[in-house]
């Protein structure tokens, strides 16, 4: 692997690095679409990720997501390790199953043949069934830590990570078509509404000032992207330029420390693209954000970027400041293609 | 590709020979009074009536698995056309005056082989044309669109037969006498349940000879893996999926020919159930591939004979069912698929 | 497209101002509570004074008619329950009657002769409705991780295993005859009986009503945004911090519950439950309810239910009846009951075709689906990004 020793060194870990991505590798079949893959982002950075198509760049932001696991390698969010090939997961539907099948087992010893019997406890496991699978497949933080501490690891997912800090967008945009501008950013911002169910259905005081706080703000944040007053629009009626601004308005409901934003300026006029800029650069300044950018547009890219990382065919064989990127040989020939002699 | 033949009939050869000691093992469980060799005989019995009604349902699931490899859709229809396809061979051979066992071996071949042709062209051109009316025009919509067609059309089928034809089980002309028997380790097996199993046989490497070597089987592959990419590099895409729903349907149609030739009895719903096992064979399987179908419809046929062998026979469909939802939870891809479980 | 915005107050609550019509909903958006409770008493005393008059007095006396208003709201229930299922989170679930089934045998067998216990109706209700849900959530936890068709096929499936299972289980369920002597409901000094059809009536009005304002409230929540936004992306959802799985496990249970409610009622009106009442007709009949009241669509998919049990029930009978002695060549011939799932299977494919926001559409609704026709490429299928 001649080209990764290559490649530019690392940037130190500080402990204030939002993301650590640790060699990571990806392979879809024979494909290897990430390869030793090293990444830190420090905090309140706008870092770009460059590279020609297929360079593996949209892979690695969907990995980070929690997407697409890893082949090898790990991901720390702000100091978790959310993110690592899976380790005895096979232990965890034993973990599941064992308990209701060995009351139904106890059962059938117990009961002696009367068949009544039989079916109350089999209905006791099934109870029983009931209440480990859906905790299992829902995952709530306890059990997470529960398996942890059997050994078991399973990456985190996609709602883990926006949990821990990470709102994104989409390449092609992925917006709730059949809803509201506003109900949009309400569902991203899920997690930071405590309501439950029991207090929407008796319609608590609480409820009703969480929501109507709740549009408040999401209102702020559609305006914040500059989507003032198009709070009932329908997403699907909005304009191409404006569903990708609803796409970053979704994803800063989330609150995130770290904003991954896959390729906001495309398909857009320059105008449009100056206005995104000018909106990324004020998400640092006003929000304390951290950006993690793939862009295809060098004028934005070299504009806003404090560190530029270069990927290609899976490898990443530059990283530094958009100054030393425009320098770097191997990028100039990777990337932008040869100089004209 | 001389090699993977090879393979893939040695596996054959494997699972038919550890299924069959299976299926001894298993009514020696069922009947365990019994002496040896009836054990032997009962068992070989047993299995090839699995043998039988498994290459139904594997000529079903066939379809399932080629629609729903080329355009991700469950045609829910699909049992109901296999249906239609037992009432079309009906109506063919009580219209040419066949309601019994014919005698005549040169003509019984000659009414069978007209008997799958015709059904097979009309079933398939049915197939087309249900995809043509009530699928194609929700190609790009919701995917629960397309779904709930997919039951008006199978609700739309069977209440057509069941004014059309009768609202009761009909009796349906065993063309082939069940006296034809050989005897194979003390069984008396009726010839037609050999007879069943090449027929469907045939009909699958008929089928994977031509998904693997024709233009228009390339053109299926390619449109299952990439409709866009497929269209640039001019494929017809409409016309790839109606052939694929063309023979998906011509092969249902075979196998409720067969169905009627096999049960004698045929009525207006029985599309539900067998479509559900022949789904849940595809799934079996792993859907979208065409050899897994075929497997997955001879171990669907298996479990319902052994369900019957071992005394079972009330649980058979509570069974299968089982059968479906555990390969669902613990291996979605099924057995021969790739991976297809959704990840969110 | 754009349009007058309303003002403020409207953008707040999720309403807008397009016409009178819409203005008065907007009101009642504000105490919604208040407006299904004054129009589901509008429609519960409306019903049996309509159906004295001649077109409908001509199909049954009233005393026939409130208990076949009783069947209808069975139906009712079932279908707002099914709502949640496929309409609001998106999940086909063909095996609905299985939870309806699960409810009825509940109380069968927990207030009968049969086990000769005689737990009384109030509490059952709600026992009923929770061991149904408890099933929802056993079926749903290991199949909700599929996708959407997948979960379709297992439902089929248990909705099948359901009644062989019933059947089967002779010893604890009396197999095929099924379990008959249910007790009635039972309230000081007043009487539930077949022949006295009201109380069952008033029961039921107050139970959907109920169902209908807890409906809306959970659309309007957190909880029911996250449902619609599973079904438009699942994984936009899962991106934007739903845990998809809990989701659609709540949607799954809820559905079951409203199902077991409505078996509780029904086992009790009929004073019989037996495996042959929950086959899969019942699953896809209260499918095509959804499907033609327009899915996600709370009012219209309870209007559809009623005119489609009517229809079916009370209707195309009469009319077979009606035609018989008549005898039109051709038409008195026709039993119209035969072609019931003919009618319901064109009406479902010509609804996905034509009509796909349903018959009964909300002004909201139908914008959505006739507006941007032809943009296929929101289609999150379409779009999907390269992840396996």
């Amino acid at each position: 692997m001649t080209a990764t020793a290559q490649a530019a060194p690392a940037v130190p870990e500080t402990p204030d690095d939002v993301l650590i991505a640790r060699s990571i590798t990806k392979q879809f079949g024979g494909l290897v679409a990430l390869r030793n893959i090293e990444f830190v982002i420090p905090r309140r950075a706008i870092v770009s990720l460059i590279g020609p198509n297929g360079a593996g760049k949209t892979t690695f932001f969907n990995v980070i997501a929690g997407l697409i696991p890893p082949t090898s390698g790990s991901i720390e969010l702000s100091g978790m390790r959310l993110i690592a090939p899976a380790r005895r997961a096979w232990l965890e539907p034993l973990l599941w199953f064992a308990p209701p099948l060995l009351v139904l087992l106890i059962g059938i010893l117990v009961s002696g043949g009367n068949i009544q019997l039989v079916a109350l406890w089999g209905l006791l496991a099934l109870l029983l069934a009931t209440l480990i699978l859906p905790t299992a497949m829902a995952r709530p933080a306890w059990y997470e830590s529960f398996i942890r501490r059997l050994g078991i690891f399973r990456s985190a997912r996609p709602n883990d990570i926006v949990r821990s800090g990470v709102g994104r967008t989409f390449q092609n945009i992925r917006l709730f078509h059949n809803m509201t501008a506003l109900e949009n950013v309400l569902v991203g911002m899920h997690l930071k509404l405590r309501s439950t169910p029991v207090d929407a259905v008796l319609s608590t005081p609480r409820h009703r000032a969480e929501e109507e706080e709740a549009r408040v703000r999401a209102a702020r944040y559609l305006e914040l992207a500059g989507l003032r007053g198009r709070d009932d629009e329908l997403a699907r009626n909005l304009p191409y330029g404006d569903q990708r601004r609803l796409e970053i308005a979704r994803a800063l409901a989330c609150e995130p420390v770290l904003l991954l934003l896959d390729e906001p300026t495309a398909g857009m006029n320059p105008r449009e693209t100056g206005e995104i800029t000018a909106l990324i650069g004020r998400l640092r300044t006003e929000l304390g954000l951290t950006v993690l950018l793939i862009e295809h547009d060098m004028r934005v890219v070299m504009g806003i970027s404090d560190r530029i990382t270069v990927l290609d065919q899976g490898e990443r064989i530059a990283e530094g400041t958009p100054e030393e990127i425009r320098r770097n040989p191997r990028v100039i020939e990777a990337y932008l293609g040869k100089p004209p002699s | 590709m001389t090699f993977r033949i090879l393979r893939l009939a040695l596996i054959a050869a494997g699972a038919l020979v550890i299924s069959w000691l299976l299926m001894i093992g298993l009514t020696w469980l069922g009947t365990r009074s019994e002496s040896f060799s009836n054990v032997v005989a009962t068992g070989t019995a047993q299995y090839f009536s699995a043998l039988t009604i498994g290459a139904i349902y594997a000529l079903i699931a066939l379809g399932y698995t080629m629609v729903y490899g080329i355009i991700e859709l469950i045609n829910f229809a699909h049992g109901d056309v296999f249906m239609v396809g037992a009432f079309v061979a009906y109506l063919i051979f009580t219209s040419l005056g066949f309601g019994g066992a014919i005698k005549s071996i040169p003509l019984l071949i000659g009414i069978l082989l007209l008997g799958f042709l015709v059904t097979m062209v009309v079933l398939g051109v049915l197939g087309a044309a249900i995809e043509r009316f009530a699928y194609r025009p929700l190609r790009n919509a919701p995917r629960l669109a397309p779904l709930i067609t997919a039951i008006g059309v199978s609700f739309i089928l069977q209440n057509v037969v069941q004014v059309l034809i009768s609202n009761s089980p009909v009796p349906s002309p065993q063309l082939v006498s069940l006296e034809y028997r050989f005897t194979l380790l003390g069984a008396s097996v009726p010839l037609l349940n050999l007879l069943i199993f090449l027929v469907a046989v045939v009909l699958m490497i008929a089928l994977q000879v031509f998904v693997g070597g024709t233009r228009l089987g390339r053109a299926m592959r390619s449109t299952a893996q990439d409709r866009e990419a497929a269209q640039l590099m001019g494929v017809n895409i409409n016309a790839t999926i109606a052939i694929t729903f063309f023979i998906g349907s011509a092969l249902a149609g075979a196998a409720g020919l067969i169905y009627g030739l096999y049960k004698g009895n045929i009525v207006f719903n029985l599309g539900f159930d067998a479509g559900l096992k022949a789904f849940t064979a595809a799934v079996l399987g792993g859907i979208g591939n065409t050899v897994g179908a075929a497997l997955g419809g001879f171990a669907i046929g298996f479990i319902e004979v052994a369900a019957v062998t071992t005394g079972l026979s009330r649980w058979q469909e509570a069974l299968v069912f089982s059968v479906l939802i555990l390969v669902l939870v613990f291996r979605p891809a099924g057995i021969l698929g790739q991976q297809i479980g959704e990840r969110a | 497209m754009t349009r007058q915005r309303g003002t403020v107050e409207d953008s707040e609550t999720g309403a807008t101002a397009l016409g009178s019509t819409d203005r008065l909903f907007d009101f009642f958006g504000r105490h919604r509570s208040v407006a299904i409770m004054a129009a589901m008493l509008l429609v519960a005393i409306a019903l049996p004074l309509i159906v004295l008059a001649p077109p409908f007095s001509g199909f049954n006396t009233q005393g026939v008619w409130i208990d076949n208003f009783n069947g209808a709201g069975i139906y009712v229930l079932l279908a707002l329950g099914l709502n949640v299922v496929v309409g609001l989170a998106g999940l086909l679930d063909l095996g609905y009657a299985a939870f309806f089934a699960i409810g009825a045998y509940t109380y069968g067998l927990l207030a009968s002769s049969f086990y000769g216990i005689h737990v009384p109706f109030w509490p059952m209700l709600i026992v009923g409705a929770l061991v149904a849900a408890l099933f929802g959530i056993a079926l749903g936890a290991p199949t909700l991780r599929l996708r959407g068709d997948y979960l379709a096929i297992v439902t089929l499936g248990f909705g099948e295993i359901v009644p062989v299972v019933f059947t089967n289980s002779d010893a604890l369920t009396n197999g095929t005859n099924g379990i008959s002597g249910v007790d009635r409901p039972s309230l000081p000094g007043i009487i539930f009986g077949a022949s006295n059809p009201v109380p069952f009536y008033v029961t039921m009005v107050v139970m959907l009503t109920i169902v209908l304002i807890l409906l809306y409230r959970l659309q309007d929540s957190r909880l029911g945004r996250a449902w619609m936004a599973i079904r438009e992306d699942e994984l936009a959802a899962a991106s934007s911090g739903v845990n998809t799985i809990t989701t659609k496990l709540l949607a799954f249970a809820l559905g079951a519950t409203t199902s077991g409610l409505a078996g509780v009622f029904a086992a009790s009106r009929l004073v019989f439950v037996s495996p042959d009442q929950f086959g899969f007709t019942v699953s896809f009949t209260i499918l095509a309810m959804v499907v033609l009241g327009g899915m996600g669509n709370i009012w219209g998919v309870a209007i559809g239910a009623f005119v489609v049990f009517i229809v079916q029930s009370v209707v195309l009978k009469q009319l077979t009846n009606f035609l018989q002695p008549l005898n039109i060549p051709f038409l008195s011939s026709i039993d119209f009951l035969q072609y019931q799932f003919l009618l319901f299977g064109i009406a479902l494919v010509a609804m996905m075709l034509l009509r796909p926001e349903g018959l009964f559409p909300s002004s909201r609704r139908r914008r959505e689906l006739h507006t941007a026709q032809g943009d296929d490429l929101s289609s999150p299928q379409e779009s999907a990004e390269p992840l396996t």
